[in-house]
């Protein structure tokens, strides 16, 4: 009985044991299902996901540099070219005392306060990079010192790139512009572009003028080399590789030696020139002086340097020819000259009586000609020669403003050239409309004499000026002024638009441009300056005003501060019959256009058309010829 | 002559158990070819291991049942004596004191209680057979608790793990009752917030990690990120044998001996996968015949724990590899680089070999 009980407890214990075996192959059943699912979820769900991170551990994206577009002028000479150099750079991440690390490099090589300063600059505008260079332009015996002692200085580095440098330095700062280091701002602009990735690598990128102007052209394709790396970061083999594309070499409009004598014309004033080709709208000289070294921005610039150019009177970071905005004084006298004919309130044959002012309607205040006494009987023809105020300040008050915004407007003034350089002034066209906008006054029949003579509201940019002069050279025919002449290496050029037709009278251009041509003459404003020209020479003198004059005061040169004195303008075009060059000139604080500018666009014109140098060490006859506006 | 001896040195090994091994060893020897990076040294020192492993197990398999329970106790008290030794002059390697230095050689007592603490209650409840009560449930517990407090404290939350895992599954099969085990399950759960507390840094980082590893993928969570990583980019077929960029670009950590199942994932993909793990189910599956088959109390708990803690470390590693566990380095049995883990291993099949074929003898 008891033997009986036990077995049946042995049966029933094997029959419990075996349960929970039972249980426990559930248990590891259900365990390895999980593992099973796990598995497919990584390796079929998840899948290209790991991959993705698997040559992303592996796979590491070296970006290639492109080396950045040559700029040339017209004639394949080099204005901004790169060299290869070395750079010691610095990785302050990587370094605990960033200080005592350059006191010790300082030992080595050659690092000036300047250096330093330069460096601390760098350090606050840019965050995009990792490495800032200390000292650049290296020399061999410099790399060598460094390269025996390298193993003392983690996180610095020497390293060869190329350099940008522009060998004509002031003579092409404000046309060139220059590069600089890629800093915060212009990352986010980058980025916000979507172009970000194409400066994977990139250092430099164009600040100002053609470099940041035709930034896209220059910098080129970045290439890509994707390297194998094991988990130390070493490189095990290169994978592929994808050559970059070096920015094009950009071929521009001008002539740097025509620029070279148009500068040095100039002598020791300040102002701007430019020439422009009227038959197809290509920049010939783009001046603006003073200029600055545009090889000092492109490493970044130190503090001292750029405080001493930024708080310069002479104002040299400014570019005069794009952004000076001045009134254009006489040299709006032809294009009022041409609305006056064209809208029919005056024709050639039709004259007045200057008494030395002219008076409004119905009022006792005088608008002074220039000449005390005035000019006697004066035509059409005789007012652009001789520069006859009263005749403008009739003419305008009988078009009305209206009609002389609507003429002047359509040779391009008060508004942007098209350019093709970036920060360009629209200058200023007044209007009513814009009077009540601007200071909320109504307009007076007394801003429209001023106009008239291209005082009071108006201001021109020496572009905007030499533009509209190569529209009335070339008879209304305005092609589209432009510094680039072609972008690619193979030769095509860029075709040039034509933005401005004007539908006016050719004998009404003939007109302008013979009196025009008679103002270089004897008898003419500019006579001095046109003097002995080979060629026939039309120009228009001009003076734009500094500080406004109170009625029946006289303006005395001697008396006035040199800064006070006016801005003297010429603008011309040759030859005449024929217009091959149009040039606005604009010299600061000259006085008067015949005596100073006039003879400054006669030695660009002689050049451009004749070969011929200018005499050398002739200095600047400055004299005054009071009679002579 | 040739025949009969062939048939002497075989009589105790299982056929079906040695072909699964064997398999496996090949797999162990061609992945650490590749793991080590083409390294033969490394390849015939796991062929070293598997052959001293072997032959331990030949001995035990070919021992008689009755060595094998007499021996669980001396075993058993060694292990824990050399645990207290541990715990008092033990050698400190990388925050941890596991190792004891005896002069001769340097042990790891932990390794030896893998075996010892299953043997043990497995004895203890053979031998209470007959009036099996509460109290001797309790007695068992306390024979896995000391030792693996002791190991937990070394601290080795792993090995501490497995041993407990492995002793419960004795007491789970010599059928602790329902709800006892119901009970320490909420009681588990209930003092994780103290284990938490009493856990070393490295212990909570690991678990912190397994929860979210992207928290920190260059420090802690590296290790099961590059797993993870390693496992998925092998996809359906893997990217073949020697091409595993994660194994020889050496992003992988731990790559012969813990982490050695991503590289097989990574080489060999999800089909390679599939066979592998036909082939742990496959000895699984002979495990439990043998456990179902078993004539003694005794050996049916020794030979269901060894079966269901074999199952438990391939699970927790694999696991951790593909990042469902913690990373709490545990070896991939019979794979993996590593003597003393391949030894414990033979040694466990050498008993599931004895009881296996001295089931017969006992009986008759």
């Amino acid at each position: 009985m008891k033997h009986h009980k036990e077995l049946r407890n042995h049966q029933r214990e094997i029959y419990f044991f075996r349960l929970r075996l039972i249980i426990s192959v559930v248990f590891m059943l259900v365990l390895f299902f999980i593992l099973l699912s796990r598995l497919f979820y990584l390796q079929v769900v998840r899948h290209s996901d790991f991959n993705t991170m698997a040559d992303k551990n592996r796979i590491s994206v070296v970006p290639i540099v492109p080396n950045r577009g040559l700029i040339q002028d017209r004639n394949g000479v080099v204005l901004a070219q790169n060299y290869s150099g070395y750079t010691l750079e610095i990785s302050p991440a990587k370094l605990t005392d960033l200080e005592g690390t350059i006191n010790e490099l300082a030992k080595l090589v050659d690092i000036q306060a300047k250096d330093r300063k330069r460096f601390k600059k760098l350090l606050t505008e840019s965050h995009a990079s990792n490495n800032y260079p200390i000292r650049n332009r290296l020399s061999e015996t410099e790399v060598a010192r460094f390269a025996a002692q390298r193993f003392r200085f983690p996180g610095v580095e020497i390293r060869a790139r190329l350099f940008r440098e522009y060998p004509f330095r002031e003579r092409t700062s404000h046309l060139i512009g220059y590069v600089g280091r890629i800093n915060d701002k212009d990352f986010e602009l980058l980025e916000a572009n979507s172009i970000g990735a194409n400066y994977r690598g990139s250092d430099y990128i164009g600040k100002i003028g053609i470099e940041q102007s035709y930034e896209q052209q220059l910098h080129g394709t970045t290439g890509f080399e994707e390297v194998e790396v094991d988990a130390g970061g070493r490189g095990v083999r290169v994978l592929s590789r994808t050559a970059p594309k070096s920015g094009a070499t950009l071929t521009l409009t001008m002539d740097i030696k025509l620029q070279e004598i148009a500068e040095q014309a100039f002598g020791s004033f300040r102002g701007a020139l430019i020439a422009i080709d009227p038959s197809n709208g290509e920049v010939l000289a783009f001046v603006s002086k003073p200029g600055y070294d545009p090889n000092l921005f492109v490493d970044g610039i130190d503090t001292d340097t750029w405080d001493a150019l930024n708080n310069s009177p002479d104002v040299p970071l400014n570019n005069r020819a794009l952004r000076g905005q001045y009134p254009p004084g006489s040299t709006i006298k032809p294009f009022m000259a041409l609305a006056g004919l064209d809208s029919g309130k005056r024709t050639p044959g039709y004259s007045i009586n200057d008494p030395g002012y002219f008076n409004l309607p119905g009022s006792r205040h005088k608008y002074r000609d220039w000449k005390t006494g005035g000019h006697g009987s004066v035509d059409l023809y005789k007012s652009i020669v001789i520069s006859c105020d009263t005749y403008y300040y009739g003419l305008a008050t009988d078009m009305g403003i209206d009609t002389v915004h609507e003429y002047l407007e359509e040779f391009g003034f008060g508004k942007k050239t098209g350019l093709d350089m970036e920060g360009e002034s629209a200058g200023l066209l007044p209007s009513p409309d814009w009077k009540r906008r601007r200071f909320n006054q109504i307009w007076y029949p007394g801003d429209t004499v001023s106009v008239g003579i291209g005082q009071g509201y108006t201001l021109v940019t020496p572009m905007q000026l030499a533009y509209a002069t190569a529209v009335l050279a070339n008879d209304g025919v305005g092609y589209r002024p432009h510094l680039v002449k072609q972008t690619a290496s193979d030769g095509t050029a860029t075709a040039t638009p034509i933005d401005i037709t004007l539908q006016l009278k050719p004998e009404h251009f003939a007109l302008v441009k013979r009196a025009m041509t008679a103002v270089t003459l004897p008898g003419g404003t500019a006579a001095y300056a046109g003097s002995g020209a080979a060629y026939p020479f039309a120009g228009k003198t001009g003076t734009a005003q500094v500080i406004g004059i109170k009625q029946g005061e006289k303006y005395n040169e001697k008396e006035i501060d040199e800064r006070h004195r006016d801005h003297a303008w010429f603008i011309a075009f040759a030859p005449a019959d024929k217009p091959r060059i149009a040039v606005a000139v604009l010299a600061e604080n000259a006085g008067h256009g015949g005596t100073i500018s006039a003879p400054i666009a006669r030695k660009v014109i002689d050049y451009y058309l004749l070969g011929k140098e200018p005499q050398p060490a002739q200095p600047a006859k400055v004299k005054v010829e009071k009679e002579l506006d | 002559m040739i025949n009969r001896l062939q048939q002497r040195f075989m009589s105790h090994l299982d056929p079906m158990l040695m072909g699964a091994l064997a398999a496996l060893m090949c797999v162990s020897l061609i992945l650490i070819y590749s793991a080590s990076g083409s390294n033969t040294d490394r390849v015939l020192g796991q062929l070293v291991n598997i052959i001293v492993a072997f032959a331990a197990l030949w001995l035990v398999a070919n021992m008689p049942l009755h060595y094998l329970i007499r021996s669980a106790v001396p075993i058993y008290m060694l292990g824990l004596v050399l645990l207290f030794g541990v715990a008092m002059f033990g050698e400190i390697n990388n925050g941890a004191r596991r190792w004891l230095n005896l002069g001769v050689a340097t042990v790891q007592p932990s390794e030896l209680m893998k075996i010892a603490v299953p043997l043990m209650m497995a004895w203890y409840f053979e031998r209470h057979e007959a009036t099996l009560a509460l109290r001797n449930y309790f007695f068992a517990t306390l024979l896995l608790v000391v030792p693996a407090t002791l190991i937990l404290r070394q601290p080795d939350l792993g090995t501490a793990l497995l041993i407990s895992a492995s002793g419960f599954y004795v007491l789970f099969l010599a059928g602790l009752n329902w709800k006892i085990i119901v009970g320490l399950l909420v009681t588990a759960l209930g003092s994780a917030p103290f284990l938490w507390h009493v856990m070393h840094d490295y212990q909570r980082q690991r678990i912190v990690m397994l929860l979210d590893p992207s928290q920190d993928p260059l420090g802690k969570g590296y290790h099961t990120i590059q797993g993870m990583i390693a496992v998925g980019s092998g996809g359906i077929l893997g990217k073949g044998y020697m091409n595993g960029t994660q194994t020889h670009l050496e992003f992988l950590p731990e790559r012969t001996t813990d982490f050695i199942f991503a590289v097989y994932s990574e080489e060999f993909g999800l089909f390679g996968n599939l066979i592998l793990l036909a082939i742990y189910m496959f000895i699984l599956w002979r495990g439990f015949v043998i456990t179902a088959n078993a004539s003694t109390y005794f050996t049916r708990l020794m030979a269901g724990s060894i079966t269901l803690t074999f199952f438990t470390y391939t699970f927790v590693n694999m696991g951790m590899v593909t990042g469902i566990l913690p990373v709490v380095g545990v070896p991939l049995p019979l794979l993996s680089y590593g003597g003393t883990s391949m030894l414990t291993l033979y040694l466990g099949f050498g008993m599931l070999m004895s009881i296996q074929s001295h089931k017969t003898l006992v009986q008759s």
